[in-house]
């Protein structure tokens, strides 16, 4: 089918699903987004647990490395990380599988982005959840040890439910910050939201519908995530005695 | 502190760490530093970095006192304006906004014709008044969202004592609401000021040579994959150190003492 030129149709047919409008394609960057956000996230939620108990019960080696990685990593900016690593994990991904005698692959983009952006994730998460387990009550901890709790049983049953709750807000502010940092994908040619939004605009020279329209997107996307945390702390902080404010 | 780096582990750790440094010196390609064409752009990327983050940080800092006082103290239609401001800067990502700003509001100038006859417009051909307002529009809203707690966290008897002393409204603000408030913002502030820094690269990819366009100009020149990009990460790194180093001393020179 012949579209007419773009300056002929409005912005419900430049933005809609029909053969002249972008509609699907400007969804399927934001599912490509939110996908990539979800598996940045979780990867980095795992480096990020990991690295807080490492970084307060590591030993004097391991507190020291994981220091690194997060000065490091909040030192540079994303930008730069995600153009450094999307060149660097392939490579070392392949020389790890040679060594061991597999054949050379190639890493899909999704898979290079959602890696990418964990890292980063990773070291904020750091952060994140290593001040809320110094907030945990000390006593709380010692009173589980003298139970004759195992550190994994301390863990399990008193650091985890307590700092549950005070680890929430920073969490949600990563998560929002994670489905921010995927537009930073664009710029290593990823087609997600950002990009679709580019290609749409640049094709048919209505620049404010297009990004309008994505922005709006990632707006409603960050309210109903801070909605959803706001409903995640309280059920958190049930049980907990209210602070007097 | 010479004391905490002579433990054993932390020897190794920085023999490894040097040992690694020196790979890097020695066995990497660094021949096209000594072009004196990529000394000049850098030196120049380094220079719009800087004042990239400090203009734009300190305009959007003073946009970001009012619009906050609006949000913790300001009536209705005041507050409400503010607050979906700060809401859409900052839940949208900032590369889109900058596009926005630079294509959307951009392509609509040439059609306007006592825009393009004005003396202006030779300065709003190039891409950068479009990128210090992207970064200026999102200081301010990152910054009022910072004042507003800040402004709140200030204790009301403080705000009471001064109005019985007979002080006037502007002078209860300017002498102890807003030094209160700033103070208790700082450290805040001060690592706000680094993600500042750490946002101008995105300024690159509407046509300004900035730091990291700069570093961008010299890979494709010389085809060269990880050297100038570990360039940049060191000198990001040294710039943040010196970000942090100076809101340190800030925060030494202003009385600590909060009631």
């Amino acid at each position: 089918m012949i579209c007419p030129s773009a300056s002929q149709l409005s912005s419900l047919a430049l933005l809609g699903f029909g053969d002249c409008g972008w509609g699907a394609v400007l969804l399927a960057g934001f599912v490509n987004s939110l996908l990539i956000a979800i598996g940045a996230y979780a990867l980095g939620f795992i480096i990020g647990i990991t690295g807080a108990f490492g970084k307060l019960y590591g030993g004097p080696v391991g507190r020291d490395l994981w220091a690194s990685y997060t000065t490091l990593v909040r030192a540079v900016p994303e930008l730069v990380l995600i153009l450094i690593l999307y060149y660097a994990v392939p490579g070392l991904i392949n020389e790890m599988l040679v060594s061991i005698g597999h054949g050379r692959i190639d890493l899909p983009q999704f898979v290079t982005g959602i890696i990418v952006l964990s890292v980063v994730q990773g070291a904020y998460q750091t952060e994140v959840l290593r001040g809320a387990i110094i907030a945990v009550p000390q006593g709380q901890i010692q009173a589980a040890r003298a139970m004759g709790m195992s550190p994994a049983q301390v863990a399990r049953r008193v650091i985890f439910p307590l700092m549950t709750a005070n680890a929430v807000p920073g969490l949600g502010n990563q998560w929002l910050n994670a489905t921010k940092d995927t537009a930073l994908l664009a710029v290593i040619g990823f087609a997600e939201l950002s990009k679709a939004t580019y290609l749409a605009s640049s094709a048919t020279k209505a620049f404010f519908t297009f990004y309008s329209a994505s922005m709006l997107l990632y707006l409603i996307m960050s309210l109903i995530s801070i909605y959803f945390f706001g409903r995640i702390e309280k059920w958190a902080r049930k049980g907990q005695r209210s602070s007097a404010r | 502190m010479t004391k905490s780096l002579l433990k054993p582990h932390r020897v190794v750790l920085i023999f490894l760490c040097v040992a690694i440094i020196a790979y890097c010196i020695l066995a990497l390609n660094w021949s096209w530093l000594a072009d004196p064409e990529y000394q000049m752009l850098i030196v120049k990327g380094v220079w719009w970095a800087i004042w990239l983050t400090a203009l734009t940080m300190g305009v959007g800092m003073m946009l970001a006192l009012p619009i906050g006082l609006a949000q913790a103290a300001g009536p209705w239609y005041l507050s409400w304006p503010s607050r979906i401001f700060c809401t859409v800067i900052r839940g949208t990502p900032l590369l889109m906004q900058i596009w926005l700003i630079y294509y959307g509001v951009g392509s609509l100038f040439p059609s306007v014709p006592w825009i393009r006859d004005s003396s202006l417009w030779p300065l709003l051909r190039q891409g950068w008044p479009y990128a210090v307002l992207a970064l200026t529009l999102s200081a301010a809203g990152y910054e009022a969202e910072v004042m507003r707690g800040a402004f709140r966290s200030v204790p009301h008897g403080q705000l009471e004592a001064a109005k019985a002393m007979g002080m006037p409204r502007f002078a209860i603000l300017y002498r102890i609401w807003m030094p209160q408030a700033l103070r208790r913002a700082l450290t805040t502030i001060g690592g706000d000021t680094v993600l500042q820094l750490k946002a101008t690269p995105l300024v690159s990819t509407v046509t300004i040579m900035e730091l990291y366009g700069a570093i961008r100009k010299i890979r494709s020149d010389t085809l060269i994959i990880y050297e100038p990009l570990l360039l940049l990460a060191v000198i990001y790194m040294a710039m943040t150190g010196v970000i942090v180093m100076f809101f340190r001393w800030l925060e030494r020179q202003t009385p600590v003492r909060l009631a």
